[in-house]
């Protein structure tokens, strides 16, 4: 990124400086905005007696993209170079293969009790 | 001049190159963070097993009395974590979740003062990477003292507390046995929360340290302010994974 090699003290009022405070607050309120929806569908579940099912795909599906403004904003994995993107996010792939397994298993463990 | 050309040589690693183009510092704090999601998962994982290889609460576990949703808790069946995290200092008010709500916003906004630190370094600018430092320092230390009030309203338990087929009641929660459900749900409760905060505790011990240094003038030296970045990236994981606690211990 340009702004790691200015090696000089930029003020606040720079125009650089200004548009970039203004992405970060707009992350934050993406991710206010999420949440808040999060919590109307917790709360709006129980007496409208949404699809269980349903809200649980919502929840989960809120949860990443939170997690991607999360990485890709904050973290700035997202300015990062490609293949270090690759190498953080391939090995993911472990953790849904033992999402799958575990919770099958679990249900096993259900059966036979 | 000469100090920019010190940059630059700063920034290769010992063999005269930048993989990936990123510092060793940073690339090494990307890996241990990789690492860390690995045991997160395991943990999370662990508890959508335990959820799985127990009964759902059946339907006759919702009563209504005045009104009002009361859930009633059995060591034979998972319980719904809204019926569980109720509780809001200062108030009697049956105010499910509300304060869990409280807590990721905090996490939240700590994370944002974390990047505008991060943006303040990129500008060398020493007093507000001090000030956004501060606010996210304070932001952890008011995350964790939140989790101290929920752990000892989830140990404490309630007035009644859980009474047995024998007769005999338990009050609250330990590793053995707890008021809300399977062994297995408060022991969970435990290590995930509580490996969660310990990981933020360090966060703030860190940051505290990092805050230091900055005052100290260490960066300003150095010409950069990449340390900064460096404990921003934990402190952003930290969050990261307090996105999943939430979802996956109090939503679902």
């Amino acid at each position: 990124m340009a702004s790691h090699s200015v090696g000089k003290f930029v003020p606040e009022s720079s125009p650089e400086s200004i548009k970039s405070r203004a992405a970060i607050w707009r992350t934050f309120w993406v991710m206010f905005g999420i949440t808040v929806i999060e919590f109307a569908i917790a709360f709006a579940k129980g007496p409208f007696h949404l699809n269980h099912l349903m809200v649980v795909t919502v929840f989960i599906s809120l949860t990443i993209l939170k997690a991607f403004y999360i990485i890709a904003d904050f973290m700035h994995l997202k300015h990062e170079v490609k293949m270090l993107i690759i190498s953080l996010s391939l090995p993911i792939i472990f953790i849904i293969w033992f999402i799958i397994a575990m919770l099958y298993e679990g249900n096993a463990i259900l059966m036979v009790r | 001049m000469a100090q920019a050309v010190a940059l630059e040589e700063k920034r290769l690693w010992k063999g005269g190159m930048e993989p990936l183009k990123a510092s060793y510092g940073k690339l090494m704090m990307w890996f241990f963070l990789l690492s860390d999601t690995f045991t997160f998962s395991a943990l999370l994982i662990t508890y959508g097993l335990m959820r799985f290889a127990h009964h759902a609460a059946p339907e006759a576990a919702r009563v209504l009395v005045d009104g009002h949703e009361k859930f009633i808790f059995s060591n034979e069946y998972w319980p719904v974590p809204e019926h569980v995290f109720t509780h809001f200092p200062f108030t009697h008010a049956h105010l499910p979740l509300v304060f869990v709500g409280l807590m990721t916003f905090i996490l939240i906004m700590s994370s944002v003062t974390m990047v505008l630190a991060v943006e303040a370094g990129h500008r060398l600018d020493k007093l507000a990477v001090q000030k956004w430092m501060l606010w996210t320092i304070l932001g952890g230390i008011a995350f964790v003292s939140c989790q101290a009030w929920e752990w000892s309203i989830f140990i404490a338990g309630s007035h009644d507390g859980l009474t047995l087929a024998n007769g005999s009641k338990i009050f609250g929660a330990s590793l053995i046995q707890n008021e809300y459900g399977p062994a297995a749900f408060a022991d969970l409760f435990f290590f995930i929360t509580g490996f969660h905060g310990t990981h933020v505790l360090s966060g703030v011990i860190l940051n505290i340290v990092i805050f230091f240094n900055v005052a100290n003038g260490l960066y300003e030296k150095r010409g950069s302010y990449e340390m900064i970045e460096k404990v921003g990236l934990y402190w952003h994981f930290v969050d990261l994974v307090w996105v999943f606690v939430f979802t996956f211990f109090y939503l679902v």
